[in-house]
């Protein structure tokens, strides 16, 4: 016989050893960020999409610098703005507080810094709320446990969800040093005060975190944080508290922010590289 | 052969159909948290792994150690295992199924398995445990099922299969430690961040396992005409008292590390498990119950008397079981999580609908042993062999 | 045969189940699917007989481009740029702004359940 079932094991079985090797390959070659063999595949037969705008903002470091002394104690804008355009449901109007999704978040210096907590804290520090989200590391543990790259890191340092092809396995949560990463335990439709029309919601199963609003770098807008922040300042005549910018770029707010300011990270000692910096 | 597992006595069918009920209900129970999501079970953002991932660590622990037959056996030419190492194979079989189960179970997003296979990611040890427990229940499936085939018609197996079982061996010591891997690698978490955890779960299944088997051996003497033999049973015996020496030393070996250094990091898993951390205390019973039965099941393994015996060996087998499914069933898994990473302490407790579903998946494995097991009693019986 | 009469019987109450749906919906016909089409915009992202067909492949290569490559605009065949997005392209009030007037006419024919709008959501869609 010419062509049989058992050449056709054979042949399949090949190709997918040979599918996974030139994966293996491209993961060592360290090939374009979570864009691999089987992507590239499937647009080899189709037409290419897609470009860039020019409007876009691009970077090849985005970080965020955070000067907590600007924070005043009852002000939320950015955490409300970010859960309005991304559709986040309310944690109070969940079924339970375990099931809450929060892509940035405010807590107390001992929780934010565990490890520099001690009892003669200064009491300016202990009532400042700490901005906690997605540090988007350097060098970030969820990506390197994802089995399906739905958690990849761009060229521009934003590490990047992927809500199409995350099975749920949760590994990236378990690896996630800081608790940066929610989980949709439940259909969060119902629990969503106002729909924001732009963006989807998500579906149950899948994990989430912050993006740094690569849906709003991509068309010119800075992070919905970062503007809630600049807004509201602005309103009551202070300085805003986010600053967003490319670490790369010397003239870049950020960086002369940390030339001339000691800022601290969140566990740098484990060699995440975050990218959020606090100056305190 | 297949079709022995279709024949059998009253006892058979009952206690087959009910599992089958058990299985039936869990599956029910499953359709709901498919439908509600993932929700259902106790976990939360903070715990983000519960009962379902405890279970599946156990049960590759059990899975590897059908390697503790079958080392002896073909790698040392023990010959006395020779009859005992299919029973083995067999549980491995149905302990590597309920692993791939309970993996299923906690997805969330099942319907994109595929994913896994489509966008193969080398640099995840979830893409490595995916493919070396796939390998290992092809193997056992393989290897179980010539090797039965070859002694039905009263042959020696065929020379083909030697490689098979020779690289069965290697692999089973590296599924568990790829499983550890999946703990031992994370930065955050410094319950799990200890380089012996491959060790520890090695010690562990190497116990556990055999724990199991000597079990499982004591009931087919009781109900089949076949004895794998008393000499058999004892030298398992030993195989589990050494692994359990082994097993309780090395978590000595990881307290002494956690509370002679004092860093609190270290410290407060097991300061949440064996005391209670800010007033939740939920585990504390059981870790104690742990410790209980790790001591009865040393001191009934260490004597000699109490291990020849076959009925103080099984209380010991028991004392292991329960003891080492406290500790990685329940312990390891939610220990690493609490406190979470910003120092909270967060309580788990799996909730009626995913104790049912993992009481359905238990039930799946028991009923895949039972109906293997049956097919090779059957086999022997009909060959004659009665004795190991 | 042997056992004659339990196989006979299995064998009807097992086509019996198979043709279940055959034999319910005897006599009925389906209702034609009939999607509303768009009043002012006449021409899609790409060529109409192209996007019945290859619509699937059209949104999957789109999924790609904008999560993972970053890529958010599009030049059509006729040299339009749009933006590469269901919710607001696809999706818009100018296009096709009602599943259930568009995308379930033939879906629902064709018996098929897309879960795209599981997360992707229609503007002014009830809470």
């Amino acid at each position: 016989m010419a062509f049989d079932r058992r050449k056709f094991l054979k042949v399949s079985g090949l190709s997918v050893l040979g599918l996974w090797a030139k994966s293996a390959a491209d993961a060592l070659a360290g090939e374009k960020p979570g864009f691999g063999i089987t992507e590239k595949l499937l647009h080899l037969f189709r037409k290419p999409v897609g470009f860039a705008s020019a409007d876009a903002l691009t970077a090849k470091k985005w970080a965020m610098v955070i000067k907590v002394r600007n924070c005043p104690t009852d002000c939320h804008a950015c955490i409300d703005a970010c859960d309005y355009v991304h559709n986040i449901p309310d944690a109070e109007k969940m079924p339970s507080p375990r099931h809450e999704i929060k892509w940035i978040w405010q807590d107390e210096y001992k929780h934010a810094f565990p490890d520099q907590q001690h009892e003669y804290v200064e009491e300016r520090l202990k009532k400042l709320p700490f901005l906690l989200l997605c540090n988007h590391c350097d060098n970030p543990p969820c990506v390197r446990v994802c089995p399906t790259k739905a958690t990849f890191k761009r060229e521009d340092g934003i590490v990047m969800m992927d809500q199409h092809r995350c099975i749920g396995c949760r590994f990236c949560m378990a690896a996630c040093p800081y608790g940066s990463r929610s989980f949709n335990w439940v259909d969060p439709r119902p629990y969503i005060e106002k729909q924001y029309p732009e963006y989807p919601i998500r579906v149950r199963g899948v994990v989430e975190k912050c993006t740094f609003c690569a849906e709003r770098l991509a068309i010119g807008k800075i992070p919905a944080c970062v503007e809630a922040c600049q807004n509201e300042a602005k309103k009551h005549g202070r300085e805003p508290a986010l600053v967003f910018g490319d670490l790369e770029d010397p003239e870049s707010e950020v960086r002369k922010l940390l030339r001339s300011h000691y800022a601290i990270r969140r566990k740098p000692e484990l060699g995440t590289g975050p990218q959020i910096y606090y100056i305190v | 052969m297949l079709e022995k597992a279709f024949v059998g006595g009253r006892k058979y069918w009952i206690w087959m159909a009910f599992l089958l009920g058990v299985i039936g209900l869990g599956f029910i129970m499953y359709l709901w948290q498919w439908r509600y999501g993932l929700g259902l079970t106790g976990m939360g953002r903070d715990v983000s792994w519960g009962f379902y991932i405890a279970q599946f660590t156990y049960l590759v622990g059990v899975a590897a150690s059908g390697v503790m037959v079958v080392l002896p056996c073909y790698i040392h030419n023990y010959k006395p295992f020779a009859k005992v190492t299919i029973l083995g194979e067999f549980l491995a079989v149905a302990a590597v199924t309920m692993c791939l189960m309970f993996i299923l179970v906690d997805l969330g997003r099942v319907d994109r398995l595929l994913n896994m296979i489509l966008h193969p990611t080398p640099n995840s040890i979830l893409f490595w445990d995916m493919v070396v427990l796939n390998v290992y229940l092809f193997l056992n499936i393989f290897i179980g099922w010539v090797a039965l085939s070859a002694e039905r018609k009263d042959v020696p197996p065929p020379h083909w299969i030697k490689p098979f079982i020779y690289i069965s061996i290697p692999w089973a010591f590296s599924i568990h430690t790829v499983t550890a891997f999946l703990y031992a690698g994370l930065p955050g978490r410094h319950f799990w961040l200890t380089a012996i955890m491959a060790a520890r779960f090695l010690a562990s299944a190497f116990c556990s396992g055999p724990a199991l088997l000597i079990v499982f051996c004591l009931i087919v003497r009781k109900v089949t005409k076949f004895d794998p033999g008393k000499d058999q049973i004892r030298t398992l015996g030993g195989i589990v008292a050494y692994a359990m020496i082994l097993n309780v030393f090395f978590f000595l070996l990881e307290l002494f590390t956690a509370f002679y250094s004092q860093i609190p990091g270290h410290m407060h898993s097991f300061i949440y498990l064996f005391r209670g951390l800010e007033g939740h205390a939920r585990l504390v019973p059981w870790m104690w119950t742990f410790v209980v039965f790790a001591v009865a099941a040393l001191v009934l393994l260490i004597v000699p008397a109490t291990r020849r015996k076959l009925d103080t060996l099984l209380v010991g087998c028991v004392c292991v079981i329960i003891a080492t499914w406290i500790d990685k069933g329940l312990g390891l898994v939610i220990g690493g999580f609490t406190p979470n990473p910003l120092g909270k302490v967060v309580e788990y407790w799996p909730t009626g609908p995913e104790f049912l579903i993992s009481l359905g998946v238990w039930a799946t494995g028991v009923l895949i042993l039972t109906a293997l097991y049956k097919i090779a009693i059957s086999v022997r019986e009909e060959a004659g062999i009665y004795k190991a | 045969m042997y056992d004659g009469g339990k196989i006979i019987t299995g064998l009807i109450i097992g086509i019996g189940l198979i043709a279940f749906p055959i034999w319910l919906n005897a006599g009925k016909a389906v209702k034609k699917a009939d999607p509303k089409l768009p009043a002012k915009e006449k021409q899609c992202v790409e060529p109409t007989q192209y996007m019945l067909t290859n619509h699937m492949e059209v949104l999957d290569l789109w999924r790609d481009s904008v999560v993972r490559l970053g890529d958010r605009y599009f030049i059509s065949f006729d040299g339009k740029k749009y933006r590469v997005s269901l919710q607001n392209t696809c999706m818009s009030a100018e296009c096709h702004p009602k599943k259930k007037e568009f995308c379930d006419e033939c879906h629902d024919y064709m018996g098929i359940e897309p879960y795209c709008w599981d997360c992707h959501i229609e503007k002014g869609e009830k809470k």
